[in-house]
């Protein structure tokens, strides 16, 4: 008798593939709440803040969170997977000064020296990756450690002195515009190309799909076929290339090879990718969030500065936004899972009124 | 696949939205640009980093002088002292528009590319305490040079000692720059006009407070008629004054030099040390305000043999290479050193 249930229950799907509609999910969203956010501070900075609407705000604007939008990419992704990296801050700062060091004491061209440093960067990442994915070390401690090993080596290269002589086609061109007087530096090429690779890797791949099965349940995604070493190990690998030619355009939008560069910068990273509203447990988060925290970061310290509100102000008003933003993700899911327990109850009382319906049908054919 | 064709659409839309938000905000620029509220008499402060009580006494100093002219001044900066974290206040000066924006350098070089796009936006930059390389910035506002650093230090011990008699010096390193450069026009200035005292030896205590220590024990060991000491450097005097007020020489033997009022402050009061040098802050915030307000004024070009007023310290004038002297060192004292803290 229950043979052919089973049977209609194969053939088709008796539930809806999404719960919602595809406007309603695109719009209901911590990213797109992100996205109003950054929208309305935007109109009101331009509105009331002096000199907020001047041609030079938005050009500085994408010059300084320049770097800690290209990092935020890869960390969106490592963060996503339920890990985290701390030492991309430490990974410019080597990168900086090693940058420094093959152009001036071994006398490279920069664009020989800058390839160079990215393989270093790329040898300091999978130094993480191999870490974290394949001695299986917690990503926390790892980072820590190489947050203060890159650092420590940085400063110890070249102690406290700087090296100042690129040649000024290079520094000119980090801080060139696309059109003459347009506010938008050569800098968002690149990083425009690499949203586009990262938002095709994580939102339109089978690599994304696994990225995000490692951070709701790696044992999960190991028994789905998913390589879950390899994956973080690449993540790594991306996060430390990436934070080299980071460290490469820092230090040649400010002409100068430090120890010293960059530091602190993985917190204002770390902060972005938050704020753009991915789960620092892993399994949640999107591209486009992210672009809107690391510019929402940006547009608030520029209006504050414009209003010469002191820095430490600055980071009490992106502290505070980090933690409302954390606690409406989890009221939201809370509200979220209220209504759908509503509407679970609902259902499941109208099935029970329509079994309890079809079984008086049945008493009723029996009867007959 | 037809989902993803969805989730396709759906994003390559929002992109789409999200790039006319940008060309929207690209319009507005245009609209505004130039019609920034550009305040020629406003001057901003822009010290290596806040919370330094060093700094702390320069704006004191240059507010101290905003109200004299009439200007106002706003004190912006980084909570660390580094370049970049600097840039992007020069940015936001240059945005405001600023008459002038007086800078003390966290990296000569570093921050040389803003200090010179807010040239272009008009704003007047004039660096103080530590310079950027010349061509970063209209004028630098110096606050000792070589021979008034030297000519100080050699009166305050000739003074000290009664005008004769042995003494030494205890340096930074051997191959410190500044130091050789005040030691050999010390020696000079000795030989010029104190002909009574005798510069015995040299020791370098490489700024290390220990081996200073150890240096002054040494010195006062092997000289034993030796009637001051003369350290500039801040961590030498301060480690020979520690030596000195708990040894049988405190009070015997002279000690002075370069030194800061915090360091110091102790042994001042308890009588080791009458008076040592350096230069203060406050004077030093005071004339760079003025002088910010000569240039963003137009008063002065910036040129070489320029003279400006800078209130109750007197007139002044621009010398080679855009630099502004504020004079001989400040002698501190123990009638005036309550009156400093950094």
């Amino acid at each position: 008798m229950s043979t052919p249930a089973i049977e209609r229950a194969v053939d088709e799907r008796t539930y809806a593939a999404y719960s919602r509609p595809l406007l309603w999910r695109l719009v209901m969203t911590r990213e797109f709440a992100m996205i109003v956010v950054l929208g309305l501070v935007f109109v009101y900075a331009n509105g009331n803040v002096p000199n907020f609407d001047g041609p030079l705000t938005l050009y500085y604007l994408f010059l300084d969170t320049a770097p800690i939008m290209l990092i935020a990419l890869p960390m969106t992704m490592v963060i996503i997977t339920g890990e985290i990296d701390l030492s991309v801050a430490s990974i410019m700062g080597l990168t900086s000064v090693t940058l420094g060091i093959l152009h001036q004491d071994f006398g490279l061209s920069i664009p020989v020296a800058a390839v160079l440093t990215l393989l270093v960067g790329v040898l300091c990442g999978g130094f993480n990756g191999f870490l974290v994915a394949y001695v299986g070390l917690p990503s926390l401690a790892v980072t820590i450690g190489t947050l203060a090993l890159f650092r420590g080596l940085a400063v110890g290269l070249l102690g406290t002195e700087a090296i100042t002589d690129f040649p000024q086609r290079w520094t000119d061109l980090a801080k060139e515009r696309l059109v003459p007087e347009s506010s938008y530096p050569v800098i968002l090429i690149p990083i425009g190309v690499l949203i586009v690779v990262f938002a095709l890797l994580l939102h339109f791949s089978r690599f994304g799909r696994g990225v995000y099965e490692i951070g709701l349940n790696d044992q999960a995604a190991r028994f789905s076929g998913v390589n879950v070493e390899a994956t973080k190990f690449w993540l790594f690998v991306m996060s430390g290339a990436v934070s080299a030619f980071a460290g490469v355009y820092y230090t040649m939008r400010y002409g100068s090879a430090r120890g010293d560069n960059a530091e602190f910068y993985e917190l204002q990273v770390i902060a972005a990718v938050l704020l753009g509203g991915v789960s620092i447990f892993g399994g949640r988060g999107a591209l486009h969030g992210v672009i809107a925290g690391v510019l929402l970061i940006g547009v608030i310290s520029s209006a504050l500065r414009l209003d010469n509100v002191s820095s430490n102000v600055t980071n009490i008003v992106i502290g505070v936004l980090l933690i409302l933003s954390v606690i409406s993700t989890s009221f939201l899911s809370w509200a979220s899972g209220l209504r759908s327990r509503r509407a679970r109850r609902a259902e499941a009382k109208a099935s029970i009124r329509m079994k309890s319906g079809r079984t008086g049908a049945g008493n009723g054919s029996l009867d007959q | 696949m037809k989902i993803q064709k969805q989730r396709f659409a759906a994003l390559a839309s929002l992109v789409l939205v999200a790039g006319l938000a940008l060309t929207a905000c690209g319009d507005d620029d245009d609209d505004g640009g130039g019609g920034g509220g550009g305040d020629s008499s406003a001057i901003t402060f822009l010290p290596k980093n806040l919370g330094n009580p060093y700094f702390d006494a320069s704006t004191t100093g240059g507010e101290r002088a905003a109200e004299e002219f009439g200007g106002s001044i706003e004190e912006v900066g980084p909570d660390q002292a580094t370049p970049d974290s600097q840039v992007s206040f020069i940015n936001t000066a240059a945005q405001q528009g600023v008459g002038a924006l007086v800078v003390s350098a966290n990296d000569p070089t570093a921050i040389c590319d803003a200090l010179n796009e807010a040239r272009d936006a008009g704003v007047k930059v004039i660096t103080f305490d530590s310079d950027t390389d010349p061509e970063c910035r209209d004028l630098f506002v110096n606050q000792a040079d070589a021979e008034g650093i030297a000519k100080t230090q050699v009166e305050m011990i000739a003074e000290q000692i009664g005008g004769s008699g042995e003494i030494a010096i205890l340096s930074a390193a051997a191959n410190a720059t500044n130091q050789n450069a005040w030691i050999e026009l010390m020696e000079a200035e000795l030989e010029a006009n104190y002909p009574d005292i005798e510069l015995v030896d040299t020791v370098y205590g490489d700024d290390d407070d220990q081996k200073s220590f150890d240096q002054t024990a040494a010195l006062l060991s092997e000289h034993p008629n030796l009637k001051g000491i003369v350290s500039p450097t801040t961590v030498g005097i301060a480690a020979a004054a520690r030596y000195l007020s708990d040894s049988e020489y405190k009070g015997k033997v002279a000690l002075t030099g370069l030194g800061t009022p915090n360091q110091m402050r102790e042994y001042i009061e308890n009588g080791t040390v009458t008076e040592f040098a350096l230069w203060n802050p406050e004077d030093l915030g005071y004339l760079a305000a003025f002088t910010a307000n000569a240039l963003a004024e137009g008063d002065i070009e910036g040129e070489e043999g320029d003279t400006f007023e800078a209130g109750d310290l007197g007139e002044y004038t621009v010398g080679a290479d855009g630099v502004v002297l504020l004079g001989d060192p400040f002698v501190f004292n123990a009638d005036n050193i309550d009156d400093f803290d950094f």
